[in-house]
C-alpha cells in the first residue's frame, strides 16, 4: 500500500503555506498525518501536491488571551492539549475527550486542526469544538475570515472551507460560571471511531436548578450535533433521570445514516443510553465541584 | 541425567534476536538486486476476463516486466496441486497461477509487475487496463446450495463441493430411547487470521546450478518444496524452501499460493531475485480465512442428562476455491463426540462453493465449531432440563478408567479413534474450583443490586493433537563440543528452537541456552510435514528425544571403549563425559566428535560409523488427546448491549509439559482467538455484490488489551503413553473452547431472560436485538 | 518519477542521509535505505503500531509518516534501545523477556517502543493505563497478558534506576 508520486513542498511561514495554496493545483495540506497518510499509501487520494505544514509556527501553541478566550493554533498537537495543564484546568473536557481519540501514538501526531477539516462523523474534537461553541479562523493568501463552528460542517465530511484556504486557529471562551462536565463514548473497542459520544457541561443555580447547559452528540449523524432542543429542555429543571430520558427522545429526530457495521437506529440508541448517563455524570460533576 | 531442562520454565532462546529487533523476517532479507512484485487482483466476485492490458504498466520507468497467465510458459499454464486429494470432493478445483478466464472472488490474483521497488510495481498495477464481463455471484453458502443458484466456477452445475458424513453408533435407536430430543440451529462465523506480519516469499535461482530458492513466511516449507516441484515438474533437490523467523500463522499460512509459484516463475524468467511482500489490504482479499457454517442440531438424552445421540447437519462456505482438500470441513465434524462418551453419532456436512477467498483451518480448524455445537448442547440439556451445567457434563463425560478410550469412530486411515490418556472430571473441577463458582450466584446478587448482569461460562473440550505420521530431527555434536539440533519443521511464535534445545540440553548435561537450533529448511537432512494442528511438540519433541539419545548413547559407548569401563558408570555433565565418582576423568564431546569424524588415512574408531550425530524421527499413527475446561466471568449490560471480560480460567492437560511458560503463552494467546470469535471478528461481505465489507484494521476488529480480561492458567498432566515422553498439544486449546465458554457466560448473565444465544460472533447491535426479541415474544 | 528530495537526520544516534522521493514512508526508509529492519510494517493505516518509532522524543507510527518529513529529525528504533552497543537491554526489553511478552515477535519492536515512550511521561501507571496505551499496538500471539506485566515491570525497574 504505497502511494502515488506527489510533489513536496513544505512551507516555513503561514504566507509561504498560503501562497503555496493559492497556486498549486491539486494540493492536499499535511498536518498530523494521521488521516491524511492512511487515504494516501491506500491511494484513496492521489494528489499532485503535498503542502507539509508542520514546521509553519504561526499556526502552533495555545495562548491564553486577557479576555478569558483560549486560541489554539490548528497544527497544536493533541498530546499537546493533553497535556497543557493551564488549559486543563479551563477546559478539562478536552482531557477526558482526548483518552478516546486515536491511540498514545496517533496523538503525538494527530492535530486538532487535521481533526476539524477532516471532519470525521463519529471525531470527539469536533463535537467539544460544537459544545463550546468554538470559532474557527479561516485565512488564504488575500482574506481572513471566522467561521463558528455551527457553520463549519457543509456536508459529510466537509468542511467550509475552500481549496485556497488554511485553518489557522481555534478560539474557544471557556465557561466562567461553575460547571460539571462529562464524556462519554460508546465504542467497540478503546480508541476505535466512536459509534456515539456525549459531551456535556452544566451549572447549577442556588437551587440545584439546571442554570446553563450544553450537550453535544457525535457519531449518530452526519458530524458533530449541538442538542439544543435537549438543552431547552433541561434548563431551569432538577436533574432527576425522568428528565434525561425524556430530554434524550430528542435524539429520535435526527437523521442518522446506517453504515456496513452499524444501523443508525442503534447508533441512536445508543446516544440516548449515553445521553442519560453522561447528563448523569455532570450533575454529579456539578454538585461536587460546589461542595469543593 | 543432568540439569533438567524439560519441564522447566526457560527463557526463551528466540528473545535475544527479536527483542532487539534482529529478527530475520521474508521482508529483511537482503539480497542485492532484488525486485519487488505487486499484485493485481480481481476487483470483482465473479467475472469472465475479456482482456487484460499490460502495455502501460510494462511502459513505466522501472517497471521490469508484467505478466498475466498467457506469458507464462505454456507448461505453467495449468491449475496449482491439489494438497490434500479425496475422492469426496465432487468440486476439486485449484486456482491457476493466475487468473486464465475466470474469477471467482475479489482478490484473486489475475497478473504480477515486477519493478525495482515496490512503489513503482504498484504505480504499474494501476496503469493495468482490465476488462470484466461480471458474472452473478452467490457470497451465502445456504443460498450457493439452493437450485437456480448462481454457478460460482463455471466448471461445475452444482456449488457442492462435498458432502460428508462422520457417523457411528446407531442413531435411530439413541433417538427412539431418549426422553427427551432438543432441536436447535446455530450460526457461527471465524473470521479471518490475521496475522501481524503478513505472507511474504522472496525467490532466488541460481543458474549455474539450476536451483531455486524461496525464503516463505511458511508454516511448511517441506510441503511447499513438494508442491512447487510437482508444479514445475522438477526435482525436489533442485528447490530449497526456508521459512525464516515467521510473523504469525494460525493455519493459512500453512497453505501453498498463487503467489509462491509466480514469484518462483518469475525469479527464474528475470534472473534476478523477486520478493513479494503481502500488504494489508490484500491480506483481506488474498489470505485464506474461515467463515459461515449453519448448523441444525438435535440431541437425544434421558432424564438425567445423559445424552443418547446427536444428529447434525451443517452448510459450510468453502469459498471459490478447494486449494486445501477437505481438512477444514474434516475438522468440524471428526472431532464429535468431544470429551463425552456419546455411542452414536450422525453429523452430516454439506460444503459449498461460494465467491469469496477460499476457506482453510485457522487456529482450531473445526474442531471450536464442533465444540461449539457439542458445549450448546450440553447447555441446552441443562437448560430446558433444569440441571446444573457442570453436573451434565460430568454425567456425559468419558470417564478417568475408561482411557484408553475408544468412540466408536474411525479416522480416514482405518485406525479407530482412541483417547490415550486424560482425566476430564478433573480439569471441570479445577476449573470450577479456579472459578469459585460455588459462591457464583452470591456475586451475581450482589452485582444485581447495581443493574449489572453477571454469567458464568463454562466450556469443555478435549483435541486430537500432534497429529500423525511423523516429524523429524538431526542432533550433532559439532567439533566445538556445542550441541546442534536441526528439524525441519518451523515456528511462528510457538517457542519451537527453546523447547527443541530443552529436550536435547538434559541429554548432554548442558543448559538450554548452550543448544544451537536450526528450524524450517528443506535443505536439513531429517523430513517434515507442517506446523499445524498443535501437532509439533508432541511429534518433533520426541524426534528430538530420540535422536540426542542415539548420539548420547554412541558417546558414552566410545567414552566406554576409551575408559575401559562400562556405560553404566558413565555421565555425561556440562558437555564432557566421565567416570561417576571420579573427577578428572573425563572427555569432552567435541573431543569425540571430531575422533569420529577423523581425517584421511585416520581411522574412525573400530566399531563406530563417523560422526557423532543421528537422524530420528517419531512417527506415530494416532494422535494424542489433549483436554480442558474453561470458565469465564462476563457482565453484560443490558441497555447498551456490552459484554464486559471480568475473569477469564483455564484448566487445561497437554500432558507432558516441556517449558510452562510457553504453555501459558499458547493457551493465553489461544483464548483471546476465541474470544475475537465470539465478539468481535467479523468478515463481513455484501451478499448482493460479494465485495468485502472489512478492508482495513478499523473495520475487522481484532481483540485489543483494553477488552481482555485476566486470563488465569491451571495445569495438569496426563503424559500420553503414545509418545516416548508424553507430551501432547497446547498450541489451539485456548481456542477451541474459548468461543463456547464466552457466550454460555453471556447466555447465563441474561438467564432471568432466558434468552439462547445460538451464534457468533456477537455484537452490542445483535445482542439487543435478541433481548427486544425476547421482550417483545414475552409481550405478546 | 517526481522529485528526490535531500535528507539528513540521527538515528539511534548515528546520521544518516539519502535522497529519496516524497512518498517514501519513513517506515521503508528506515527498513531499506538504512538497513534498520527492526522497525516492522504490518497494515501501512496507522492502526497495528506494528512501525512505532521515536520522532523527536516522541512515539511516532513511521507508516503515515514520510521520510522528507523526518530531515533534520531525531529518530530511534528498537535498534537503539540498549545501550552501551547493544551490551545493555533496555529494561522494558528485559522485561518483555521475564514476562513471556512476546512470540512471533513481529509486533515487538512497536510494542516495546511505545511503553518505553510512555514511560518516560508516567513513571508509575496502573495496568489499566499500561492496556490503553497498548490499545494502540495489536498483538496476535501472546493475547497481551505478558506484555501488561512487562510494562508494569519495566515502570518498576525504572523507577528504581531513578531512585
Amino acid at each position: 500500500m504505497k502511494p502515488t508520486a506527489f510533489e513536496y513542498h513544505r512551507p516555513s511561514s503561514l504566507n509561504e503555506a498560503l501562497e503555496m495554496l493559492s497556486s498549486l493545483d491539486d494540493a492536499k495540506l499535511l498536518a498530523g498525518g494521521q488521516s491524511l497518510g492512511p487515504m494516501l499509501n491506500f491511494r484513496y487520494v492521489m494528489p499532485e501536491n503535498v503542502i507539509d505544514i508542520n514546521r509553519v509556527p504561526e499556526i502552533k501553541g495555545i495562548h491564553f488571551e486577557s479576555n478569558g478566550a483560549v486560541r489554539i493554533g490548528a497544527m497544536t498537537r493533541q498530546y499537546e492539549i493533553e497535556k497543557d495543564e493551564q488549559f486543563n484546568q479551563q477546559l478539562p473536557i478536552f482531557r477526558e475527550a482526548l483518552r478516546w481519540v486515536g491511540h498514545y501514538a496517533t496523538r503525538n501526531r494527530g492535530t486538532l486542526g487535521g481533526s476539524l477539516t477532516h471532519l470525521d462523523p463519529a471525531a470527539e474534537l469536533p463535537g467539544l469544538c460544537a459544545l463550546l461553541d468554538a470559532e474557527l479562523v479561516i485565512k488564504s493568501q488575500n482574506n481572513e475570515r471566522t467561521v463558528s463552528i455551527h457553520d463549519w460542517a457543509v456536508s459529510f465530511m466537509q468542511a467550509n472551507i475552500e481549496e485556497n484556504e488554511l485553518l489557522s486557529e481555534i478560539i474557544i471562551h471557556p465557561w466562567t460560571v461553575s460547571h460539571g462536565f462529562s464524556f462519554l463514548e460508546m465504542s467497540r473497542r478503546h480508541g476505535d471511531f466512536a459509534i456515539a459520544g456525549v459531551a456535556c457541561l452544566l451549572s447549577l443555580d442556588d437551587k440545584d436548578c439546571i442554570s446553563k447547559t450544553a450537550v453535544s452528540l457525535i457519531g449518530v449523524a452526519n458530524g458533530a450535533v449541538r442538542l439544543k432542543n435537549a438543552e431547552s429542555l433541561l434548563l431551569g429543571e432538577r436533574f432527576s433521570m425522568d428528565l434525561a430520558e425524556s430530554a434524550a427522545q430528542v435524539i429520535d429526530g435526527l437523521d442518522a445514516p446506517a453504515d456496513a457495521h452499524h444501523s443508525g437506529d442503534f447508533r441512536k440508541r445508543t446516544a440516548k443510553t449515553l445521553f442519560k448517563r453522561a447528563l448523569k455524570q455532570a450533575y454529579d460533576n456539578a454538585i461536587e465541584g460546589r461542595t469543593r | 541425567m543432568g540439569v533438567k531442562n524439560l519441564g522447566a520454565a526457560v527463557h526463551r532462546i528466540e528473545d535475544a534476536r527479536l527483542i532487539t529487533g534482529h529478527g530475520r523476517y521474508v521482508d529483511d532479507i537482503k539480497i542485492p538486486g532484488t525486485l519487488s512484485a505487486a499484485f493485481l487482483r480481481s476487483p470483482e466476485a465473479h467475472a469472465k476476463i475479456k482482456s487484460i492490458d499490460l502495455s502501460f504498466a510494462r511502459q513505466i520507468p522501472g517497471v521490469v516486466a508484467a505478466y498475466s497467465l498467457a506469458d507464462l510458459d505454456p507448461s505453467l499454464q495449468k491449475r496449482m496441486v491439489q494438497a490434500y486429494p479425496n475422492p469426496a470432493i465432487k468440486t476439486d478445483i485449484t486456482p491457476y497461477p493466475l487468473a486464465k478466464d475466470e474469477v471467482c472472488f475479489v482478490g484473486e490474483p489475475i497478473a504480477v509487475v515486477i519493478a525495482e521497488d515496490r512503489y513503482i510495481a504498484e504505480d504499474g498495477v494501476q496503469a493495468i487496463q482490465l476488462d470484466l464481463d461480471s458474472l452473478d455471484c452467490v457470497i451465502d453458502a445456504r443460498e450457493a446450495l439452493k437450485p437456480g443458484a448462481p454457478q460460482v466456477q463455471s466448471s461445475f452445475e452444482s456449488n457442492l463441493s462435498a458432502s460428508l458424513n462422520w457417523k457411528f453408533g446407531d442413531v435411530d435407536q439413541a433417538f427412539a430411547s431418549a426422553d427427551h430430543v432438543f432441536k436447535e440451529s446455530y450460526f457461527q462465523h471465524r473470521g479471518a487470521p490475521h496475522f501481524m506480519e503478513c505472507r511474504g516469499v522472496l525467490a532466488q535461482f541460481d543458474s549455474a546450478v539450476q536451483r531455486l530458492t524461496l525464503w516463505s513466511s511458511t508454516q511448511s516449507p517441506f510441503l511447499v518444496r513438494r508442491y512447487l516441484a510437482a508444479f514445475l515438474e522438477r526435482e525436489e533437490s533442485s528447490i530449497r524452501v526456508i521459512a525464516p523467523d515467521v510473523g504469525g500463522g494460525f493455519g493459512p499460512k500453512a497453505v501453498h499460493y498463487a503467489e509462491e509459484l509466480v514469484v518462483a516463475i518469475a525469479t527464474e524468467k528475470l534472473k534476478r531475485p523477486v520478493k513479494w511482500i503481502e500488504d494489508r489490504r490484500e491480506n483481506f482479499v488474498g489470505t485464506n480465512q474461515q467463515r459461515d457454517q449453519w448448523w441444525n442440531v438435535e440431541v437425544a438424552c434421558k432424564a438425567n442428562g445423559k445424552i443418547l445421540g446427536i444428529r447434525a447437519e451443517c452448510i459450510h462456505d468453502n469459498g471459490a476455491y478447494v486449494p486445501y482438500g477437505l481438512l477444514l470441513p474434516n475438522t468440524s465434524i471428526v472431532p464429535f463426540p468431544g470429551p463425552y462418551s456419546i455411542g452414536a453419532i450422525d453429523v452430516k456436512l454439506h460444503s459449498a462453493l461460494t465467491n469469496a477467498v477460499p476457506t482453510t483451518p485457522i487456529r482450531g480448524a473445526g474442531r471450536p465449531n464442533a465444540i461449539f455445537v457439542l458445549e450448546r448442547s450440553i447447555d441446552t440439556i441443562a437448560r430446558e432440563l433444569n440441571l446444573d451445567r457442570a453436573e451434565v457434563r460430568r454425567t456425559n463425560f468419558v470417564r478417568k478408567d475408561q482411557f484408553p478410550y475408544e468412540t466408536g469412530a474411525k479416522l480416514p486411515s482405518g485406525v479407530s479413534i482412541q483417547y490415550d490418556s486424560g482425566d476430564y472430571h478433573k480439569t471441570l473441577e479445577m476449573a470450577l474450583q479456579a472459578s469459585k463458582a460455588e459462591e457464583f450466584e452470591v456475586r451475581r446478587k450482589k452485582a444485581a443490586q447495581t443493574g449489572k448482569w453477571l454469567g458464568l461460562g463454562i466450556a469443555s473440550y478435549n483435541e486430537d493433537s500432534g497429529l500423525p505420521p511423523y516429524e523429524g530431527a538431526t542432533v550433532k555434536i559439532l567439533p566445538t563440543g556445542r550441541v546442534l539440533v536441526e528439524v525441519g519443521s518451523c515456528a511462528q511464535g510457538q517457542g519451537l528452537e527453546t523447547i527443541v534445545a530443552q529436550i536435547a540440553a538434559d541429554y548432554f548435561g548442558v543448559q538450554t541456552h548452550d543448544v544451537l537450533v536450526r528450524t524450517g529448511d528443506t535443505d536439513f537432512a531429517a523430513l517434515a510435514l507442517s506446523t499445524v494442528g498443535s501437532r509439533v511438540a508432541a511429534t518433533v519433541g520426541p524426534s528430538v528425544h530420540l535422536a540426542a539419545q542415539q548420539v548420547r548413547e554412541k558417546a558414552l559407548k566410545l567414552a566406554a571403549k576409551d575408559f575401559e569401563a562400562s556405560v553404566n558408570d558413565l555421565e555425561i555433565v556440562e558437555g564432557r563425559v566421565g567416570i561417576k565418582g571420579v573427577p578428572g576423568k573425563s572427555v569432552g564431546l567435541g573431543d569425540l566428535s571430531r575422533r569420529l569424524v577423523a581425517n584421511v588415512n585416520l581411522p574412525v574408531p573400530s566399531g563406530f560409523s563417523p560422526g557423532l550425530e543421528a537422524t530420528a524421527y517419531h512417527t506415530t499413527e494416532r494422535p494424542v488427546y489433549a483436554n480442558g475446561t474453561n470458565a469465564c466471568e462476563v457482565e453484560v449490560d443490558i441497555e447498551s448491549g456490552e459484554v464486559r471480560l471480568l475473569n477469564y480460567w483455564v484448566a487445561h492437560d497437554c500432558g507432558t509439559i516441556i517449558n510452562p511458560r510457553l504453555v501459558d503463552g499458547q493457551i493465553i494467546g489461544g483464548v483471546v482467538h476465541g474470544i475475537g470469535n465470539a465478539l468481535f471478528e467479523h468478515m463481513k461481505y455484501d451478499r448482493k455484490s460479494g465485495q468485502p465489507l472489512c478492508n482495513n484494521l478499523g473495520e475487522y476488529l481484532l481483540p485489543l488489551a483494553t477488552e481482555m480480561p485476566q486470563i488465569h492458567c491451571e495445569h495438569m498432566e496426563s503424559p500420553s503413553p503414545v509418545n516416548p515422553l508424553g507430551i501432547k498439544g497446547a498450541g489451539e486449546g485456548g481456542t477451541i473452547p474459548g468461543i463456547a465458554c464466552i457466550i454460555s457466560g453471556i447466555e447465563d448473565a441474561l438467564r432471568p431472560l432466558r434468552i439462547k444465544i445460538n451464534e457468533y460472533p456477537l455484537s452490542p447491535e445483535r445482542l439487543l436485538e435478541l433481548i427486544d426479541e425476547k421482550r417483545q415474544q414475552r409481550a405478546s | 518519477m517526481s522529485t528526490k528530495h535531500s535528507i539528513a537526520l540521527t538515528i539511534n544516534g548515528q546520521r544518516y542521509s539519502g535522497d529519496v522521493e516524497a512518498r517514501l514512508t519513513l517506515a521503508d526508509f528506515l527498513r531499506h535505505h538504512c538497513d534498520l529492519t527492526g522497525t516492522h510494517v504490518g497494515c501501512e493505516h496507522g492502526v497495528c503500531g506494528a512501525c512505532t518509532v521515536h520522532v523527536d522524543g516522541r512515539a511516532a507510527r513511521s507508516c503515515t509518516m514520510y521520510a522528507v518529513q523526518a530531515d533534520g529529525s531525531e529518530i530511534k528504533t528498537v535498534e537503539g534501545l540498549a545501550s552501551d552497543e547493544g551490551n545493555s537491554l533496555h529494561p522494558v526489553q528485559e522485561a518483555f523477556r521475564e514476562f513471556n511478552g512476546l512470540q512471533c515477535g513481529f509486533c515487538t519492536p512497536g510494542m516495546q517502543m511505545t511503553i518505553a515512550a510512555y514511560l518516560e511521561e508516567n513513571p508509575n501507571p496502573s495496568e489499566q493505563e499500561i492496556r490503553e496505551l497498548i490499545s494502540g499496538n495489536i498483538c496476535r500471539c501472546t493475547g497481551y497478558q505478558g506484555i501488561v506485566k512487562a510494562g508494569l515491570r519495566a515502570a518498576e525497574r525504572l523507577r528504581e534506576e531513578q531512585s
